[in-house]
């Protein structure tokens, strides 16, 4: 088998990662123009979640994942309520103050709880090596990841396509003043769909410490990638965001791969490209 | 009446003058640049460890001085503001010696104050060779770049290793690092088969090690900076299936550091490695300094904390020396050809260069006992920095 | 406000007369500029971070013009800071390292990066906007680390020697020629861009800002005024760029990253965006509680700051200058209540 289909495996486990902590804040961009860009502290909170229970309390691997979701949505719920709500009619350039003032507390109290070296986790066993197929090495992990976040983003294309829930969150993101009009409960809502985005950018940050690392500075290094992909995917679209995760990480390790020199611009270039071509993003309203 | 505050002004000007002369006659201040937040704030941490281990061992006075700490944070790589906290901690805090310097590009940009200003500056980390020039009051206690990789260059073209794949990140350190890596190679008559440079931030190594496989070399050679990538460095090599006995894989330290290794498991069994320094060196110096560090820290210490150490060993031996004098051009004629033995083993500051003078240890990962440790198992000692005197 | 209108004798009536007469100078500007020149004299320990807040403050001014009065949000606006920065660094290096020249260099070299890449600029909105500028400085940096041997790459530009401003005063160790010298740069540009608002093109920009949609309408040329102040924008930066350089003699890569564009625009947004003052208020405040967080706790100043940035947005919506502007106004609707 030719090693492009190693990269375009490698490049799916990379961007199903991504996806993973990326979907939450597109779909809550979308339905309430809402900036967030402490999106990637919960992702944070989830991944040390995943490292304390783990290495100090000696958890397995799996059942720290359900924490982390948990943990994420839980904060998130707290800031929504505490902080963001008084911010839904303010300009943007205030949200991004104030998400970015949080950010900077999260980055802190981690350094201060944690320290700032980098954190590390022994995977179990079953998830370690990798599988030679066709001449091809396959990392388990990454088959894992795979498998985990097309699981979950079945899970949300049916809640969105077939529920009543996915239903009204739909007619919230497309036009919100009538979504209220029809009686819809968009507050309460919007405060179920951010704590699921939240929650899943928990889970992200979980999946993501055996693949990326963790250290306080996560919350800002993975930031861009997210922008990148809500930009590029389209605000409020769940499918606009996976694709534009899948197109991103595999579009990174093919440009690491085939050309090294330009391995870390290539994102940015593919970016500027759909940017241009489609500037609402791939699958975005207008 | 015009005249009369004038007056005043100016006696009690003086007077807070003479008193803080009065106090500095007495004080010798050292103003840490060094990274307290961001990236880089374990590095610093460990430097800042190292600094204050040695306080406390030898207390806080030198041949009549109090020494005072100032701590300085530059964030990370901002050189513009290290040259500022550098000017700031002499013309505001009356700081008689700089020190720390962790990052190439701040500790350029402070060589500069230390020139103009005539101060001893002490470069606890950096290690691009080229900063002990920038200042004639500069002396380095870590080591540089190309004193490990040339020395690793060498060790591997005259023990078995015929062709090496070379792969570093692409930045000032990593090139540095594979330039002299491959002289010292080449010139014993090794062969570089493929050479690549990744970009700095790279989180994912699997296609680059994938490539180096296919190129089947005796080793590939690895040059990453600490943080997250040498735990991806592992991951990827674990993914591919590099077995070390097979192609072995050589680096710099960062590969080697304890978190490192943690993370990484037994698939980094068979790592070998340059350095100068190691808490599984074997040396009683060396076991006690160990002791007393995770009792005052409880973490082990690294080459980030051995040059913190050894750089207050030597204001402290250089303030000795002069009497208690603290100007630039005293401290730096004492510090020159200074030697002493430190817990990672001899060093010498060069007399011309200024620079560190020490011996360089390559290292194999090995399981002692239930841990992973870098175990030393060839030495080369008083090498010097290869690069200062090849430029024009 | 209508009673003003009826009772006051010389109304204005005509816009060339509402121009004039916003663009007349207020007591506070007088105090504020005023003030700059105090740090002289009660904190000279202090020049060298002032002569930084200065440089800062004019980058962020340069960003104000773009944000805050035209809307264009910009997540790269470092790239023009760092494009200036290096012009005038090569320039030292390859041995001309006279300041004044260096800098309209610096200006005429962001000015043409500005101006080129204003034409994609003008034809997008929000988020794309944002990411467009962001990708941008994005690929400009790494572009600047691959070309190690024009830029010095990681390690910063070597060589760098400034040569004595008006052939007369040497840039020493306190500080004092840098002080000087940013802060009449700092004045000076403030001046044209002062004219450049309070002129019909600024309001504009205004408009442009207000309702985009709207301005082709009464016959603006959005797309060519959009260019325009973007192109002036890139030049200030530029220009605040290249003091950087000369009176730090060192310039690296971070000075077309992404933390010194995200930097200025918290700073400007704590300041209070489309006032003009908002970015030199902002970047005073936030370098200067930067500064003294960081000296008193180095490991976790972020989380001080993250605290102010959070009050500030929570307390001050506006920004500072915001909220001065509402206290100042219920001060006077409560002292209008006094009157008879």
């Amino acid at each position: 088998m030719p090693p492009f289909f190693g990269v375009l495996f490698d490049g799916a486990a990379y961007g199903m990662l991504l996806f993973l902590m990326s979907v939450g804040l597109s779909v809550t961009l979308g339905m309430m123009n809402f900036v967030n860009l402490a999106h990637c502290s919960f992702a944070m909170l989830g991944g040390y979640v995943t490292v304390t229970l783990m290495n100090a309390l000696g958890w397995p691997f799996f059942a720290t994942l359900p924490l982390a979701f948990i943990a994420g949505a839980a904060a998130s719920i707290v800031l929504e309520r505490i902080f963001f709500r008084r911010f839904y009619n303010s300009n943007e350039l205030n949200q991004c103050l104030l998400t970015i003032g949080i950010v900077f507390v999260s980055i802190a109290a981690a350094a201060y709880i944690y320290g700032t070296d980098q954190q590390s986790m022994q995977l179990p066993r079953y998830l370690r090596g990798s599988v030679t197929f066709g001449g091809l090495d396959f990392a388990i992990y990454r088959i894992f990841l795979i498998a985990v976040a097309a699981l979950i983003t079945i899970v949300l294309v049916v809640t969105l396509e077939s529920t009543r829930f996915g239903a009204q969150v739909r007619a919230a993101v497309n036009n919100q003043r009538m979504a209220r009009g029809l009686g819809i409960d968009v507050d309460t809502l919007f405060a179920v769909t951010f704590a699921l985005g939240g929650g899943l950018a928990g889970l992200g940050g979980g999946l993501a410490v055996a693949m990326l690392g963790l250290d306080p500075s996560f919350a800002l290094t993975y930031l861009i990638y997210v922008l990148i992909i809500v930009a590029v995917g389209g605000l409020g679209s769940i499918t606009g965001s996976f694709v534009a995760a899948m197109l991103l990480g595999v579009a990174d390790m093919a440009g690491k791969y085939y050309i090294p020199a330009f391995g870390s611009v290539l994102i940015y270039l593919v970016m500027l490209v759909m940017i241009m071509w489609r500037p609402t993003g791939l699958f975005g309203r207008r | 009446m015009h005249k009369l505050l004038c007056g005043v002004a100016w006696i009690a000007l003086a007077a807070i003058g003479i008193a803080g002369a009065a106090t500095a006659q007495d004080t010798v201040k050292v103003a840490m640049i060094n990274e307290y937040s961001g990236q880089f704030a374990d590095t610093g941490a460990q430097i800042d460890h190292g600094v204050t281990l040695w306080m406390k061992q030898h207390g806080d006075t030198v041949a009549g001085k109090k020494i005072e700490l100032i701590r300085k944070d530059t964030g990370g790589i901002a050189p513009d503001t290290a040259k500022r906290l550098s000017q700031e901690a002499i013309v505001r805090d009356h700081a008689d010696i700089l020190g720390a310097f962790s990052l190439t590009p701040n500790a350029l940009a402070a060589a500069d104050v230390s020139a103009q200003a005539k101060k001893f500056m002490v470069v606890m980390n950096a290690a691009t060779s080229i900063i002990t020039e920038k200042s004639p009051y500069i002396a380095r206690t870590s080591s540089t770049t190309p004193q490990l990789n040339y020395t690793l260059g060498q060790w591997a073209s005259k023990n078995g290793i015929k062709t090496v794949y070379t792969m570093v990140s692409d930045y000032g350190p990593g090139i540095d690092a594979e330039t002299w890596f491959q002289k010292g190679f080449k010139d014993n008559g090794g062969q570089v088969v493929g050479s690549v440079r990744f970009p700095v931030a790279n989180p994912d190594f699997s296609s680059f090690i994938q490539a180096a496989k296919d190129k089947n070399p005796d080793a590939i050679y690895i040059w990453i900076p600490g943080g997250a990538q040498p735990l991806a460095v592992g991951k990827a090599l674990a993914e591919r299936g590099i077995d070390t006995k097979k192609i072995k894989v050589l680096g710099q330290d960062a590969l080697g550091f304890e978190s490192a290794l943690k993370g990484m498991g037994d698939v980094a069994l068979g790592i070998i490695t340059v350095s100068d320094y190691d808490y599984n060196h074997q040396s009683p110096m060396n076991q006690a300094f160990v002791k007393a560090y995770n009792d005052e820290f409880h973490r082990n210490p690294d080459i980030f904390s051995i040059g913190g150490y050894d750089g207050m060993h030597l204001i402290y031996a250089a303030l000795q020396k002069t009497g208690g004098k603290a100007d630039g051009e005293s401290l730096i004629d004492a510090a020159k050809g200074m030697s002493w033995e430190s817990p990672r083993g001899p060093i010498m500051i060069d007399p011309q260069t200024r620079d560190i003078v020490q011996t360089v240890y390559i290292r194999r990962v090995e399981k002692v006992g239930n841990e992973l440790r870098n175990v030393e198992f060839a030495s080369f000692p008083n090498v010097k920095d290869p690069e200062h005197g090849t430029r024009k | 406000m209508a009673s003003e209108t009826m009772t006051a004798a010389a109304a204005p009536t005509g816009p060339h007369d509402v121009l004039r007469a916003q663009a007349r100078w207020r007591w506070g500007e007088i105090a504020f500029w005023i003030a700059t020149l105090l740090p002289f004299v009660l904190t000279p320990d202090y020049l060298v971070l002032a002569s930084q807040v200065a440089i800062t403050a004019l980058f962020a001014l340069s960003l104000d013009l773009i944000l805050g009065f035209s809307g264009i949000v910009s997540l790269g606006h470092a790239a023009y800071f760092g494009v200036g920065a290096y012009t005038a660094g090569l320039l030292s290096v390859w041995g001309w390292g006279e300041p004044l020249t260096g800098l309209l260099a610096a200006g005429i070299a962001a000015g043409l990066v500005g101006y080129i890449t204003s034409f994609v600029i003008a034809r997008f909105r929000h988020l794309a906007l944002i990411m467009i500028t962001l990708g941008f400085c994005l690929l400009l940096q790494e572009a600047a680390n691959s070309a190690s041997w024009l830029t010095g790459g990681f390690n910063g530009l070597q060589g760098i020697h400034t040569w004595r401003l008006l052939g007369k005063f040497e840039f020493d160790l306190y500080g004092y020629t840098a002080y000087g010298y940013a802060l009449a740069g700092l004045f000076l540009v403030f001046l044209l861009a002062r004219r450049i608002i309070h002129s019909p093109f600024g309001l504009a920009l205004r408009g442009i800002r207000e309702n985009n949609a709207r301005m082709p309408a009464i016959g603006a040329p959005t797309h060519s005024h959009i260019r325009t102040i973007y192109t002036i924008a890139a030049i200030i930066a530029g220009i605040a760029g290249a003091l950087l350089t000369q009176t730090t003699e060192t310039v690296s890569l971070e000075t077309l990253g992404f933390q010194r564009s995200a930097d200025v625009l918290v700073m400007l947004i704590i300041g209070g965006t489309g006032r003009l003052y908002g970015g030199l208020i902002g970047a005073a405040v936030y370098m200067v509680a930067r500064d003294q967080f960081s000296g008193l706790n180095p490991q976790y100043w972020y989380f001080w700051i993250g605290l102010l940035l959070i009050a500030v947005v929570m307390l001050l919506p506006n920004g500072i200058l915001g909220g001065l502007s509402s206290l100042a106004q219920w001060v006077e609707a409560k002292w209008r209540k006094k009157l008879p």
